[in-house]
């Protein structure tokens, strides 16, 4: 019993671990992936990681009309973010707590991490702030219905919401991974994650113009010590989230037990499937256009469409 | 001993009114709210043991109504609605005691409150139709006078027009519903009803649920018959508006299934899908409006909708899968429509408390006028923080347990088979799933733009903390917001039985609780104390983490300095520049543009000399609720048509209306002969 829960107590911490520095590191394929695209050579995939120890050790500094929400704001996204990745099935299908990983629970930690990037934004109560998490939050409130109804879609067909319950249901039943609800499950997700993410075409994160800035201009008032938080927590729940799409849809070559090798084997299937997914992200970013802000409600809408005919396919379609 | 406890607690309660009426200013406030406080507990005691033993408590007496006489029952549904009306009651009392020190409660205020929160603990206990009615004109009138302590203010007069109308408007279709089952029953007491139930026939048992559902769906806030709240709540005083939000509109849910659910026994699939579809519809009005809403107390009111219309899907649900003989799933999403109301008692009463207080102090409840208030009044903040973080539903506060319950319930609905059920689900999943947004960006709206960043106003920049009566009770509500967040276990067996006793008979468990939540019969877990846990040692984790690395390049240490914000190369920032709450609402605004339907005007004046040059400009958007506007403009318009027909016939004149005697004696004499 208590060598299981120690092997579960570790899968939660190689998975910790991994999106600690795995998540950075997607942030680096994928602008290195863009640059060869578009024909330059472009900053080592390390890059982020280097970053983030620079800032880490530069001083604090804080906007003079901010409050204590400024500080506690990144603490609350890396807290949030951590525990959904802890428990969640992402190179093993048993973490610790694995039986409390709910997906509602994962969906509403995401949530409490954009709350608080967003009360962050307002706290410095500057315009560019405002206007970031004024724009955040509409893209959220728009984004939250549709991810919360592709879950409920995958959770009806495992008859079960808990998440390593739906990836070993998926692994038992291969068919599930081409069965139409979950093909429309997926579409809507791939959507949702585009805008959860903030890429190109639902926010630019490069952009150098604080006009168009969704996600920058919310954190524009961070420096130092923080700026390294909210950067690393983001790139965490990068990770989760390509893992998870990656997990929930094409579960092969995720550890089913807590050897050593399978462990090392998901790990790296892990690292593959998540580098193919930020590949393809990093493609559609150099081919597409960043969207008026006032056309992302409509494929939000359609994700929205998408998701609900997911779950109507499935119970039309037993 | 519950008897008594439950005699103990009215008879405080009335007392306590009485203390408000007759004693002298120093010592009425006080004492009203300790005698308040004193009989709330009592309540308390009471519904609390007839819930944890399951049983029944009846009291009776010939002397006190003629004719009918009192028949007061306490039962475990009951139970739940008086323990939701004692804490948020006992909460205001105490709020109230601070708010009338500080020169906001007249004699008549203070002797009315006691007795609104007596009559609120009295609706549910009432078993008979008689007593039902007497109780709920109680708290209609009472709730009508608070609100009309206002009257001095144009709005708060207006507000109570429309609240007179729409109450008694309610109570007379609630009175005709419960005289036609009473009549085909024979009998005045529930308990006859309910035992002859089976021999009223179908259309009038229809009838009378439609009727029930009206009156009580308007007293629940149910989109369309919701025009009163979001006047009637923002304008009423705060400790008032946080009982009419957080204890009398559950009262609207307790008559629709004690009607459905307990009196007619069930009843027809249509009726419960007729619920739910109205909770779909409430619960879509009102998070949008409560998401495009600058002002603190309307969009607390909406949210309110948005809230009821939530657990009027839970019921429907409940009362839909109960019909079709799914029990063990009914009971499921009763006990899901149950915690959502109790967890909405909590943070709704706690928002309204925290707001009220913000009122005071910054002499503003315009978010678009705030600011600032996080650094000068940091405790209502924090409790106004809590109260946001729980109605999003963010774990591990209580708003996520009831949304985790709402959802489980939807998700094995599901496998109920029939069209018209899974077609309701289907409805009431979207509606969750988009209400929960709305809501999200609405509150971090709240909390952002009214407490964040620079005040806007002197007003905002003196405010400061409002005492310490109205911040304990705040708290005081701001306590279950954490509790039944964090353990939700210790009150969902207690729920269940309510449950139990609203569906009729003892269906089967569906839910096992413990230190988390698990549902019968499948993986589905959640431990919030053990992700609070999580959540708590990441959070110390990363800041510890900070504190170690922080400075190390500029050998600083961790105390950061202060700088001006990033200004896009602007020397000067002021506060006017930071976004308002409308601006926040703007994009969202402009996505729902077709249900909200402002009003927007644009005024642009040139110089005389050139086009090309702006004078002045002038921009007002203004939103009013499109149903009022559409549906009951209209109506009022015609009344009023009436009205000028009527005044033509009555002008005063001696002779006309001696020609009208004389015209109706002759129709007499014609009819009689």
């Amino acid at each position: 019993m208590s060598a299981s829960l120690l092997a579960m107590a570790g899968v939660s911490v190689i998975q910790l671990g991994a999106a600690v520095t795995g998540g950075p590191l997607l942030y680096g394929f994928m602008a290195k992936v863009r640059a060869r695209a578009e024909g330059r050579a472009g900053a080592p995939v390390r890059q982020p990681l280097l970053d983030l120890r620079k800032l880490a050790a530069k001083e604090r500094i804080h906007a003079s009309h901010s409050s204590a929400v400024l500080p506690l704001a990144p603490l609350v996204l890396i807290a949030a973010t951590a525990a959904a990745i802890v428990i969640a099935p992402l190179i093993s299908t048993r973490p610790a707590l694995g039986r409390t990983s709910d997906a509602f629970v994962i969906v509403f930690l995401l949530l409490l991490g954009s709350v608080a990037v967003a009360l962050g934004g307002l706290d410095a109560g500057t315009a560019f702030g405002g206007m970031g998490a004024s724009r955040a939050m509409t893209i959220g409130a728009l984004a939250e219905p549709a991810l919360l109804v592709a879950v409920l879609a995958l959770s009806i067909q495992a008859g079960t919401s808990n998440l390593p319950g739906i990836v070993s249901a998926t692994l038992a039943h291969p068919g599930w991974a081409a069965s139409p609800e979950r093909v429309l499950a997926l579409a809507a997700l791939v959507i949702v994650v585009f805008a959860e993410a903030g890429r190109i075409p639902v926010d630019n994160p490069s952009t150098h113009l604080e006009l168009t800035m969704i996600h920058e201009a919310m954190i524009l008032e961070y420096a130092g010590p923080e700026l390294a938080l909210v950067t690393l927590g983001e790139a965490m729940r990068l990770g989760l989230l390509l893992s998870l799409l990656a997990n929930l849809f094409f579960p092969w070559g995720i550890a089913a037990t807590a050897s050593i090798p399978r462990l090392a084997l998901g790990l790296a299937v892990l690292g593959a499937k998540t580098a193919a997914i930020a590949g393809v992200i990093a493609i559609v970013e150099v081919s597409a256009a960043k969207l008026r802000l006032f056309r992302v409600p409509e494929i939000l809408s359609a994700a929205f469409v998408l998701s609900v005919l997911a779950v109507v396919t499935g119970l039309v379609m037993p | 001993m519950s008897a008594a406890l439950l005699l103990g607690g009215l008879g405080l309660g009335a007392s306590g009114s009485l203390a408000g009426a007759v004693l002298p200013a120093r010592s009425r406030g006080p004492a009203a709210a300790v005698l308040t406080a004193g009989a709330c507990m009592a309540a308390f005691a009471a519904a609390v043991r007839v819930l944890a033993s399951g049983g029944t408590v009846t009291v009776r007496s010939a002397q006190i109504l003629p004719l009918t006489g009192v028949t007061l029952s306490l039962d475990p549904l009951g139970a739940v609605f008086v323990i939701t009306a004692a804490v948020v009651g006992a909460a205001a009392g105490c709020y109230a005691a601070g708010y009338a020190a500080r020169g906001g409660g007249s004699r008549t205020a203070t002797a009315l409150l006691p007795l609104f929160i007596t009559s609120l603990l009295l609706v549910p206990t009432a078993a008979s139709i008689a007593t039902f009615m007497a109780a709920w004109e109680l708290m209609a009138l009472t709730s009508l006078l608070l609100l009309l302590t206002g009257h001095r203010r144009r709005e708060a007069r207006d507000a109570a027009q429309w609240y007179a109308v729409m109450t008694h408007a309610g109570a007379a279709a609630i009175l005709l519903a419960f005289v036609l089952i009473g009549a085909h029953a024979g009998g005045e007491s529930f308990a006859a009803i309910e035992a002859h139930a089976a021999g009223v026939p179908p259309a009038v048992r229809s009838l009378a649920f439609v009727l029930a559902l009206a009156g009580f769906g308007s007293k629940a806030g149910m989109v369309p018959l919701h025009v009163w709240l979001p006047r009637a709540h923002p304008e009423a005083p705060s400790p008032v508006s946080a009982l009419m939000s957080g204890a009398m509109v559950n009262l609207g849910v307790y008559g629709i299934v004690r009607t459905g659910d307990g009196l007619l026994r069930g009843g027809e699939l249509w009726w419960w899908l007729a619920v739910a579809g109205l909770g779909v519809a409430s619960a879509l009005f009102g998070g949008i409006h409560a998401a495009a809403s600058a002002d603190l107390k309307r969009l607390l009111a909406y949210s309110t909708v948005d809230n009821m219309g939530l657990v009027l899907i839970g019921a429907g649900a409940a009362g839909a899968l109960a019909v079709t003989g799914h029990r063990e799933l009914a009971a499921l999403a009763m006990i899901a429509a149950l915690f959502q109301l109790v967890s909405h008692s909590a943070f709704k009463g706690c928002l309204f408390l925290a707001a009220g207080s913000v009122q005071r102090a910054a002499g503003t409840r315009d978010l678009d006028s705030l600011g600032g208030l996080l650094r000068r009044l940091p405790v209502t903040a924090t409790l106004f923080g809590i109260g946001a973080l729980s109605i999003c539903a963010l774990p591990p506060f209580s708003g996520f347990a009831g949304e985790w319950l709402l959802l489980q319930g939807f998700l094995r609905g599901f496998s109920a088979h029939g069209a018209a059920t899974a077609t309701a689900l289907l409805a009431g999943v979207a509606a969750l799933a988009l209400t929960g947004g709305l809501t999200v960006a609405a509150f971090v709206k709240a909390f952002g733009i009214g407490f964040l960043g620079q005040p806007r106003t002197p007003g905002a920049a003196a405010a400061g903390e409002t005492g310490p009566a109205m911040v304990a009770g705040t708290a005081l509500l701001a306590v279950p917001c954490l509790v039944l967040g964090v353990i939700p276990g210790a009150v969902v067996p207690l729920l269940a039985r309510a449950a139990g006793t609203a569906l009729g008979g003892t269906p089967p468990e569906p839910l096992r609780a413990g230190a988390g939540l698990a549902i019968t019969g499948s993986a589905d877990v959640i431990q919030p104390a053990l992700l609070a846990a999580v959540l708590l040692g990441g959070l110390v984790l990363a800041w510890g983490l900070v504190r170690l690395r922080a400075g190390t390049a500029a050998r600083r240490g961790y105390r950061a300095r202060r700088a001006d914000a990033w200004g896009c190369g602007r020397e000067l920032q002021t506060a006017r520049m930071q976004y308002t709450a409308t601006s926040f609402a703007e994009p969202l605004q402009r996505v729902f543009d077709d249900v909200l339907r402002p009003d927007r005007d644009l005024d642009v004046s040139h110089l005389a000399e050139s086009r090309y040059f702006e004078q002045a400009i002038t921009y007002r958007s203004r939103i009013d609720d499109a149903v009022e506007r559409g549906w009951y403009r209209p109506l009022t318009v015609l009344i009023q048509r009436w009205g000028e027909v009527a005044r033509r016939a009555q002008n005063g004149s001696m002779h006309r209306y001696l020609g009208y005697g004389f015209a109706a004696l002759i129709v007499l004499l014609v009819v009689l002969a």
